[in-house]
């Protein structure tokens, strides 16, 4: 097994005061299973063979193996990864929509993984909101309640809950559509609502999985802009999946990379684009990389163009 | 010729059970008996006491407020007034008490019945054979349990209608909440619902219109029992065709048989608009 290789070297102590970390995320792992009455004990994962096996069998899935990560107060810290390698079953284990396997979350000191029932929805409804890739929005309820619905799910008073929603649709750009039902609303002002439901619950943890993944790459392009510029006052810890590397680029601080369940690199972008891991990863990189030489080509070329043709309007 | 010596009755230990079951638990079987006959008698005098065109403006009212369309709703409206002038306004009275006594029982026991079997597995892995069996069985079956129990009347013709009737609700109820799109549930949870808060706030509602289907097939199914139960004394519609049957009065049949598919008619058409008004939004 290859091991993830930490680039970052400035990453804390855990558990340090000053610089402790938002999520911090120890040997985490997660299998699969499909046969009726089948387990797997979070002992079992430190028994190789018996991974290996059902790595190979038809009855279990190992979908995350042995993932550590440290993401920092206030970072954009992108999980990235070709489809199946897991990145959507992490960022569900964060909030244990998922059960790990085996392993330790600890968010902000709490330890997640320990929680029982109702510490655990107490959790999800202060500390922690997440938008989805398929917005997961109700349709029999308004853009409204669906923006107050978590609002609503923790008991916050009536008036506060429309006051909130409005300031987050405000800042989403839904003006004016409280009234409209998620049907009649485009994908792109799905995930507006979407985003906007995450907001108003206040939590310092965002988790996004896959959020633009659906959209057109116009829009993808416009709501990409938006986060970054939320971003900016907001400070939050976001926690963003994502398969698509200028993605990442743009958004990400530092970002982590993913392939068959394991965390194979992890570093900032500029680190990950000049020191590829692993040929997995170079192949995401070498892509990014053709299309950065040929947007430079085409601004050489336009450039010398037209120091070469000053007259020509 | 089947031979002699095979021959083996159950119909005795059948007859000893039943009245073992009578002698042991009379008084539960009369106080049940008791409580169905008074809520029926209930719902009757309640039936009867609103005037007969007040049956006809609601019924157009309600069409008219769901569907918007003028030409049907008189044509839905006028139904009843065509079972009145048939003579049979008592009888159809009488046929409906039953059946919405039954649907109410059955909607008391099946939703609660279909939510527990959408929500735990093997509540479901039992319920599922029974209802099977529920439904495919013929209609007349049920009313021999509901004869030996409660004797010939009303009560067991209540208790037929609701077995038989029973089914679709717990089905369809159960089909509409797991049915609900994963990633709605999902979100729910993300966002700290309870177990109990996603059953109301996200499963019922988006399972509203398969539950409303469901109330429309029980309705429906205790319709159709309504000549069948009348072989138990039953009285209403029912009755009235299976006199016309043993007299071979065709032209009486034909109006009572009339009456029972305007009633069927109605009741479908108003269930059915109610169940589109749960769909979802899409504006
Ligand atoms: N509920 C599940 N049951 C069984 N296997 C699953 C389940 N969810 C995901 N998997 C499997 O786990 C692997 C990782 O899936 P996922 O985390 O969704 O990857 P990604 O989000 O990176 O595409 C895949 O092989 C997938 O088929
Ligand atoms: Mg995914």
């Amino acid at each position: 097994m290859d091991a993830p290789q930490q680039q970052d070297a400035s990453a804390g102590v855990p558990g340090a005061a000053a610089g402790m970390e938002a999520i911090l995320i120890r040997d985490l792992w997660k299998i699969y299973t499909r046969k009726k009455g089948m387990s797997v004990s979070s002992s079992d994962v430190e028994n190789e063979e018996l991974v290996e096996e059902l790595d190979k069998g038809e009855d279990a899935v190992v979908a995350m193996k042995n993932v550590s990560l440290e993401i920092r107060q206030g970072e954009t810290f992108i999980i990235m990864g070709l489809s199946g390698s897991g990145k959507s079953t992490l960022i569900r284990c964060l909030l244990r929509l998922v059960e790990p396997t085996s392993g330790d979350i600890i968010i902000n000191g709490e330890n997640v993984t320990a929680m029982n029932r109702r510490q655990l929805v107490n959790f999800r409804r202060e500390k922690i909101a997440m938008v989805f890739q398929h917005y997961g929005l109700l349709p029999h309820r308004t853009v409204l309640q669906n923006v107050t619905f978590g609002l609503k799910l923790r008991g916050d008073e009536k008036e506060g809950r429309k006051e909130k929603a409005a300031d987050a649709l405000e800042k989403v750009g839904l003006k004016g559509w409280e009234k409209y039902y998620p049907a009649s609303l485009s994908g792109g002002m799905r995930q507006r609502v979407g985003i906007a439901r995450a907001l108003v619950m206040d939590a310092p943890i965002l988790l996004m999985d896959e959020p633009f993944s659906g959209l057109d790459p116009l829009i993808r392009r416009e709501l990409q802009d938006e986060m970054i510029h939320l971003q900016k006052v907001m400070h939050k810890t976001i926690f963003f999946v994502t398969h698509d590397l200028s993605e990442a680029l743009r958004m990400g601080d530092r970002m982590a990379i993913m392939k068959k369940g394991e965390i194979v690199q992890v570093g900032s972008p500029d680190e990950v684009i000049a020191n590829p891991a692993d040929d997995y990863v170079s192949r995401f990189v070498s892509d990014e990389r053709e299309h950065m030489r040929r947007a430079e080509e085409v601004l050489a070329k336009n450039r010398a163009g037209k120091e070469g043709t000053p007259h020509v309007s | 010729m089947f031979p002699e010596m095979f021959r083996y009755h159950v119909a005795g230990p059948v007859n000893d059970f039943i009245n073992n079951l009578i002698e042991a638990y009379g008084p539960v079987f009369d106080s049940i008996s008791h409580g169905i006959l008074s809520f029926l008698l209930g719902v009757n005098s309640v039936l009867s006491f609103i005037p007969w065109w007040a049956y006809i403006a609601v019924v157009f009212l309600l069409s008219w407020y769901s569907s918007k369309k003028l030409i049907a709703s008189v044509v839905l409206a006028s139904l009843p007034f065509v079972i009145g002038m048939f003579g049979l306004w008592a009888m159809a009275i009488e046929s409906l008490s039953v059946i919405i006594t039954a649907v109410l029982m059955a909607l008391i026991i099946g939703l609660p019945l279909g939510v527990l079997m959408a929500e735990l597995k093997p509540v479901a892995a039992v319920l599922r054979p029974v209802l099977d069996g529920m439904q495919t069985m013929p209609s007349f079956v049920y009313l021999i349990p509901a004869m030996m129990l409660f004797g010939l009347g009303k009560v067991p013709a209540v208790l037929a209608t609701l077995i038989y009737a029973l089914p679709p609700v717990i089905r369809l109820t159960a089909l509409g909440l797991n049915q609900v799109p994963k990633p709605v549930e999902e979100a729910a949870l993300a966002y700290g619902a309870t177990r109990w808060q996603l059953l109301k706030e996200v499963r019922l509602p988006l399972a509203m219109p398969s539950i409303l289907a469901g109330v429309n097939q029980t309705t429906m199914m205790a319709l159709a029992m309504v000549v069948i139960s009348s072989m138990i004394g039953a009285r209403g519609l029912g009755q009235e065709v299976l006199l016309s049957i043993n007299r071979i009065d065709v032209g009486r049949g034909f109006e009572a048989g009339m009456s029972v598919v305007f009633l069927a008619i109605v009741i479908d058409r108003l269930t059915q608009n109610m169940a589109k008004r749960w769909e979802p939004p899409k504006r």
